[in-house]
């Protein structure tokens, strides 16, 4: 199958997920079951990468910063902006599109070879509505909410990796915060991560609904999801940055 | 009543269903037999949406499917339950969830209605204490059995079985077999059984549909495939020696030949 079908397979799906619900209260107890599914389970891995993540960024900066004409809150506003830009937006997703995306392509791809989404849609549901809407929802809702808790995590992890270190006074670091601080390059962060939250779940989606086969055809579809998502997130990345920046 | 017209479907150039036309009959259990790579399966999937056909006409009471839009065919379908080979039951939902789910999907009944239809169906399907059990800690036979309790808490007019009797035990499958011949004369729908048992063959088939190669090849009831000399039908069904062996002498039997239990020592020599 080339390239060309698989886009238009994709955008398909994308446009048969806009139906009425059958039933309003069980897509939303699906939207809330996917919030916690994507969003609560994946709040252990984040808060660990986007600690040390702060934290080994301080280290290295402070490494590399050996002029002494540089005053040491520098290495503050440097975690700061990438923490901000690049580290958990992009990062923090790519690691998203691991455990996140494996998780919806492996769990669609086990309902589509076990038939449930069959039987779905023999009770007359419109299985793109019912299973794959709520997941991109609920991606686009809790990814920024990580992403945002991360930006937090990684400037404190920053910040007492400084501190203990003896790198960096605690008053210097928090001087070198708020030293040219551009609140756009929030907006910026939070543009890049409802785009990467949207290529996370529609494309590991898109993998595990139109898996056809057994066990190792969900693998596969597993794999090819993360892949696909890696590289759309960091050309999406390019795009963005040399659009906004 | 299902009528189906001329009905083909073909992937990637090869024919799967080379124009198959036939009548299902309403509250009869009617069967789909044959081979593996027949073509029943995609048949069975035509027939309920699932796969489109390439041409031909599908009609449920009269109303065209083949030419219904999705909204219309979600209406209908409503009226459909369907027993999938592997149970296809969400392993993330209880019996009792699974079961309740087309009814919190579609009726604003209460709770505790809810729960009734529940208790009602599965004690329809002989199960009891499995409400709370998921499926992986239910055996295959109980799974296929609250599968059909799913099919039928809606009330269907129309029930579709694809192979309910694969990978069970011969008692098993005789109770799953009785419970479609029984659900079928009690609710008064019409259901479609695809299988390959041959006891189900006998002892549920009131209209049977033999496919070969995408072709229906011969069409009858139980009574009368016994006496069918349609040679790639017997090869089907009478493939083992112990089979036509069992079909010679039911043939004798019914032809009033043993009439004692010596003819029969004889028969056995």
């Amino acid at each position: 199958m080339n390239i060309f079908t698989e886009f238009g397979r994709y955008l398909l799906m994308l446009k048969d997920m806009f139906s009425k619900p059958e039933n309003f209260k069980m897509y939303w107890k699906e939207l809330m079951h996917q919030c916690v599914e994507i969003g609560i389970r994946s709040l252990g891995i984040v808060v660990i990468i986007s600690f040390f993540m702060g934290a080994v960024s301080a280290l290295q900066t402070a490494y590399q910063l050996v002029s002494p004409l540089l005053p040491r809150s520098t290495i503050a506003m440097i975690v700061r902006d990438t923490v901000i830009l690049e580290f958990s937006p992009t990062l923090v997703c790519i690691v998203l599109a691991g455990v996140v995306g494996s998780k919806i392509a492996g769990e669609l791809g086990n309902m589509r070879v076990s038939e449930q989404i069959d039987a779905l849609e023999i009770m007359g549901i419109n299985t793109r509505t019912y299973l794959v809407l709520p997941k991109i929802l609920a991606a686009m809702i809790t990814i920024p909410l990580l992403v945002v808790l991360s930006m937090v995590l990684g400037i404190w992890g920053g910040r007492l990796a400084s501190v203990a270190t003896g790198i960096v006074a605690a008053s210097q670091f928090d001087k070198g915060l708020l030293q040219g601080f551009l609140p756009y390059n929030v907006f910026f962060a939070l543009a890049k991560t409802y785009t990467f939250s949207f290529i996370i779940s529609s494309i590991s989606s898109f993998y595990g609904y139109y898996v056809n086969g057994g066990a190792l055809e969900i693998g596969r579809a597993s794999t090819q999801s993360v892949i696909v998502s890696c590289v759309l997130i960091l050309l999406a990345d390019y795009v963005l940055s040399a659009v906004l920046l | 009543m299902i009528e189906i017209k001329d009905l083909k479907k073909s992937f990637d150039g090869r024919t799967v269903i080379n124009g198959v036309s036939a009548v299902m009959q309403t509250g009869k259990c009617n069967l789909i037999i044959g081979s593996s790579g027949s073509g029943k399966t995609v048949f069975m999937k035509c027939l309920v949406g699932l796969f489109e056909p390439d041409s031909g006409e599908i009609s449920y009471g009269g109303q065209n499917f083949t030419t219904m839009n999705e909204e219309q065919r979600k209406i209908l379908r409503r009226q459909i339950g369907m027993l999938f080979q592997g149970s296809a039951l969400f392993d993330s939902m209880t019996v009792e969830q699974n079961i309740m789910f087309p009814l919190d999907m579609f009726t604003k009944d209460s709770l505790s209605e809810k729960q009734k239809r529940v208790n009602e169906v599965l004690a329809r399907v002989n199960l009891e204490d499995v409400n709370n059990k998921f499926p992986a800690e239910i055996s295959g036979g109980m799974k296929k059995r609250v599968g059909i309790a799913r099919a039928i808490v809606l009330n269907p007019k129309y029930l579709f079985c694809d192979e309910p009797n694969s990978g069970l035990d011969p008692q098993t499958s005789i109770l799953i077999d009785k419970l479609i011949k029984e659900i079928t004369l009690e609710y008064k729908i019409t259901t479609v059984v695809n299988t390959h048992d041959m006891n189900s063959v006998m002892e549920t088939g009131d209209h049977i549909i033999y496919m070969d190669q995408g072709i229906k090849e011969w069409e009858g009831t139980n009574k009368e495939i016994i006496f069918s000399k349609n040679k790639k039908l017997n090869d089907f069904i009478f493939a083992s020696e112990f089979l036509q062996d069992a079909k010679d002498m039911r043939m004798l039997e019914m032809k009033g030949k043993i009439d004692n239990n010596r003819n029969m020592d004889e028969l056995l020599k």
